[in-house]
């Protein structure tokens, strides 16, 4: 075999898929690329950019409806466009190419033991005896970081916890020696400090085995942390390829330039300079291109770029699909102003005997589960002795892993849950007391997924308006136009009034959920993890739009989230919970720079900066 | 669809934020309008539909037959095909009765029946599982408790000796089938409750101050509707095919009344000889349950496309 052959090379790949309606959809239009033995590549997007779609067209898991068409598509010697997909099951999958998926819940059968589904892909087409393959699962499992792994070996799935699922997931795609292994967002199911150790664990395997590996991913922080060469994927095709350290140190297209930018940062305080947004969303696959895919969003756009797309140029080590020239963007993006520099609100003094806008004085909560009518009862305490205060104009942030009791806290302080013990005071007062009705007017809720928190059948109008009508507020000429305003103030075009949800991207979405919080002009807004749904281009528009409205209204925000990058860029008060007890609490400052608690140095320590990464 | 659009979309600056979109091509109406028009099942189950019912509502008042006026000179004549005359398009039965106005007398009775009895079901149905899937728990343990037992009952039989006790009626018919059949429909609001019960903008609507009623009217309610539909046309179809099965066994629609199952029930006797007096009703009765079916299945593919396969 050819030593100096790529180990996978990919020449004009592209997928057209039929909609049931008949239309034609290319959510994958001509990609390229190369990987050498040894090395690792990055692919990130943003969803619909079709990175994902790619990885699938190369493990022959397209769906029915889709056609795949490739100039080349090789994996060494082996030409995948010609193999059946018989041979392609029984020779390379899983054999040459190993693939980690995103969701390591699902991706393991339920029903039959870790060992047997870990010597089973060893032993599969006879490829070895199980005897040798126990003592390989072994030996990995081991290597992956898997405790106690003979043991293991006899568990179900559902007895391991997500971090060591994957891990598993991993150790699988790596018992047959594979000379490339896919992964396709490993880490976004998992909590922050496992997402760390994970991909840690997947560079350190990857140089150590010498594989090749490509590692798809939305967040460039992530992806920073195990990858020697990065392409850059927007509306199914590469913008920008190239060494890591070269794309991120001088990136050259717009796209790219905006992902940096927009990505907050742990390094990026609070009160310094505004996150870059990229206006707009992804393109809809349903539109033909005539022009530069990115031209609706970017900030160069010229007339030149309206003719065709735009070609691959190459300039030093890496390709751009632009029509400008290199030493121009890059100027451009040293010059550009990274967003507006407005002096924020530091740290709100506290004027004490002043009484907090909102606060659970020891709140604990605590669930009870009975199995069956008599079933023994089982108490779980998601919440244990909390106190909280939210002084006005403040932002504070509640950070934990999942079943950290976060979002509990959160409904408890929203009045949708009742504290087992302890109490939730609004201005001194016990929410309890207060109506359902009362309660709105003070505090409202932005939800996480902006796909469930918008009654499909209303309009956008209709939402926005609804919390006048429960409350009886004016006439229907006068809510029209209440609605209206709030739109405006939260960006959102007249033109949507009368759209459906359906009809409208994430980011859209998100802002009628805003607009529909502040139409009673509450004081407080509990966002619980407002932008973990959105792509990485519009979580940087809703931030900017949260704290804008807070300037302008007087706003105060409990900011509920796992992401510590946008709570050091966001909050001005930062408490850190474990298991439904808060572990510290302080200044976002203070926090970031000295924490006390083991736990939050273990957080900060999980955070992938891409500008930090070297240091 | 896939039009070429060379313009650059507008761009507004509203709260210091900029944002363009791409337009939208089709509405979610205009979406569903052309499913409707391309899916045959549909078109010619509610064509049937529509059909039976009009002749059901306007044939009796045109047309110059009485369904209960006795000829027992005139009994058992053919239909016009079979050596009839005009006078009786479809003959006439035992007693001499035009057999196309008991026909289309008939429809109205089956019509009737199937549509309040699927109401009525719909109402017991959609209310329990609402509350079942919406407030969990004890209530959702003593629904499915109900449900429970009333899927282990032998429905014919028990709408028999309820008929039987009550004294039969067209509305003892619609009673019992009613309160017979509303299993399906608390099946699927249950599960659908269960599943909107945990979408955020319930917890919103909380949170903005409605109350119970309000939820379940406003935002429960409303999305549930396409599953409702499709259901109720199922369940339509069941609930004519169970008159006529009552009637065929003497408790549902008592004589003169025409009822179809009736007909069929009084035509058996002479099958041999006169079989149009079975086949010209059960002709009916298949078409009219076919056509609310195909309906039905059409309306499910319709409004719920991500559920068709």
């Amino acid at each position: 075999m050819n030593e100096h052959a790529p180990l996978l090379r990919v020449e004009n790949l592209s997928i057209t898929l039929k909609t049931p309606s008949g239309e034609q959809v290319q959510p994958l239009r001509g990609v390229n690329f190369e990987l050498s033995r040894g090395e690792a590549l990055g692919i990130v997007g943003e969803s619909g950019s079709g990175k994902s779609m790619s990885m699938l067209a190369l493990m022959g898991l397209l769906p029915s409806n889709a056609r795949r068409d490739a100039d080349s598509l090789k994996l060494g010697d082996k030409d995948l466009l010609q193999i059946e997909d018989t041979t392609f099951a029984r020779e390379i999958a899983g054999k040459r190419i190993g693939m980690i998926f995103q969701e390591p819940m699902t991706s393991l059968n339920p029903v039959y033991t870790i060992g047997r589904q870990l010597i089973e892909t060893a032993t599969l087409y006879g490829r070895g005896t199980a005897r040798a393959a126990r003592a390989r699962a072994i030996e990995l499992l081991n290597r992956v970081g898997v405790p106690e792994p003979e043991l293991r070996l006899d568990q179900y799935p559902h007895q391991l916890s997500g971090g060591l699922r994957q891990r598993v997931m991993i150790a699988m795609a790596l018992m047959n020696e594979p000379e490339l292994i896919i992964a396709d967002e490993p880490t976004t199911a998992l909590d922050v400090t496992i997402k760390a150790q994970i991909l840690d664990l997947l560079a350190d395997l990857q140089s150590e085995l010498g594989m090749g590996m490509i590692l798809v991913s939305h967040d460039i922080g992530a992806v920073s942390r195990a990858v020697d060469r990065i392409g850059v994927m927007y509306a199914g095709a590469f913008v920008e390829k190239g060494p890591l350290d070269d794309v991120f140190e001088h990136p050259l297209h717009p796209y790219t330039q905006g992902l940096l930018q927009c990505a907050p940062r742990a390094t990026l305080a609070h009160g310094g300079p505004r996150l870059g947004a990229i206006p707009g969303s992804v393109p809809s696959p349903f539109k033909r291109l005539t022009r530069c895919a990115f031209s609706d969003r970017c900030p160069h756009v010229h007339d030149a770029c309206y003719g065709s797309e735009p070609a691959l140029r190459s300039a030093g080590n890496q390709a751009y699909r632009c029509v400008l020239d290199a030493e121009q963007l890059q100027s451009d993006n040293d010059h550009s102003d990274k967003g507006v520099v407005i002096p924020h609100a530091t740290p709100v003094q506290v004027e004490h005997g002043d009484p907090p806008v909102l606060a659970l004085e020891s709140a604990s909560c605590v669930f009870t589960t009975r199995r069956g009518l008599l079933g023994r009862s089982k108490d779980n305490r998601a919440v244990d002795d909390v106190s909280i205060a939210l002084h006005g104009n403040e932002i504070l942030a509640i950070v934990g892993e999942s079943g950290s009791g976060k979002t509990t806290t959160a409904r408890m302080m929203l009045g949708l849950q009742q504290p087992t013990s302890g109490v939730a005071l609004f201005r001194g007062e016990a929410l309890e007391k207060s109506t359902p009705r009362q309660r709105a007017q003070l505090i409202q809720p932005v939800f996480q997924d902006p796909y469930s928190s918008l009654n499909p059948l209303r309009t956008v109008g209709d939402s926005i308006g609804r919390p006048l009508v429960v409350h009886g507020v004016g006439n229907r000429a006068s809510r029209r136009e209440r609605a209206l305003e709030i739109m405006s103030l939260v960006g959102l075009p007249e033109r949507f009034y009368n759209s459906y949800p359906n009809q409208m991207s994430g980011g859209q979405r998100q802002r009628v959920a805003i607009a529909r919080a502040l139409v009673l002009e509450p004081k407080v807004l509990i966002c619980d993890e407002p932008t973990s749904a959105l792509d990485i281009s519009v979580q940087a528009q809703i931030l900017n739009l949260l704290l804008d409205l807070r300037e302008r209204l007087g706003l105060t925000y409990l900011l509920i989230t796992h992401d510590l990058a946008v709570v050091r860029y966001f909050a001005t008060r930062v408490v850190v919970m474990k298991s439904g007890q808060i572990v510290e609490s302080g200044e976002t400052e203070r926090v970031y720079t000295q924490p006390t608690h083991p736990y939050t140095q273990e957080l900060l320590a999980s955070i992938s900066d891409p500008l930090r990464r070297s240091a | 669809m896939s039009s070429i659009d060379n313009t650059l979309p507008e761009r507004q600056t509203s709260a210091g934020v900029e944002h363009t979109e791409s337009l939208i091509t089709l509405t979610p109406r205009q979406l569903l309008h052309r499913r409707a028009f391309s899916h045959w099942g549909l078109i010619i189950g509610t064509l049937t539909v529509i059909a039976l019912v009009l002749l059901a509502v306007v044939g009796p008042l045109v047309l110059p037959f009485d369904a209960y006026a006795q000829e027992l000179a005139g009994r058992l004549q053919p239909p016009v095909w079979a050596g009839g005359d005009w006078a009786h398009p479809l003959g006439t039965d035992h007693l001499g009765r035009d057999y196309l106005a008991r026909l289309l007398i008939g429809a109205r009775i089956s019509l009737t029946v199937g549509f309040f009895a699927a109401t009525l079901g719909c109402i017991i149905g959609v209310t329990l599982g609402v509350c079942a899937g919406y407030f969990g728990g004890r209530i959702d343990q003593a629904v499915s408790y109900l449900l429970t037992c009333q899927l282990a009952l032998p429905q014919i039989l028990l709408a028999m000796a309820l008929v039987f006790l009550i004294g039969p009626s067209i509305y003892v018919v619609i009673g019992v089938i009613g309160v017979l059949q509303w299993s399906y429909f608390l099946v699927v609001t249950r599960s659908a409750v269960m599943r909107i019960r945990e979408l955020d903008y319930i917890a919103s609507a909380k949170t903005i101050g409605s109350s119970t009623r309000s939820i379940f009217w406003h935002e429960v309610l409303p999305n549930l509707r396409s599953q409702i539909i499709v259901i109720f046309t199922i369940e339509m179809g069941v609930a004519i095919l169970s008159e006529a099965a009552l009637s065929f066994l003497g408790v549902g629609i008592q004589s003169p009344t025409p009822s179809w199952g009736l007909m069929i029930s009084e035509g058996r006797q002479s099958m041999f000889f006169n079989p149009w007096l079975t086949i010209l009703p059960g002709i009916a009765l298949f078409l009219l349950v076919m056509g609310v079916n195909l309906m039905g299945d059409g309306m499910r593919d319709v409004l719920t496309p991500e559920g068709r396969h």
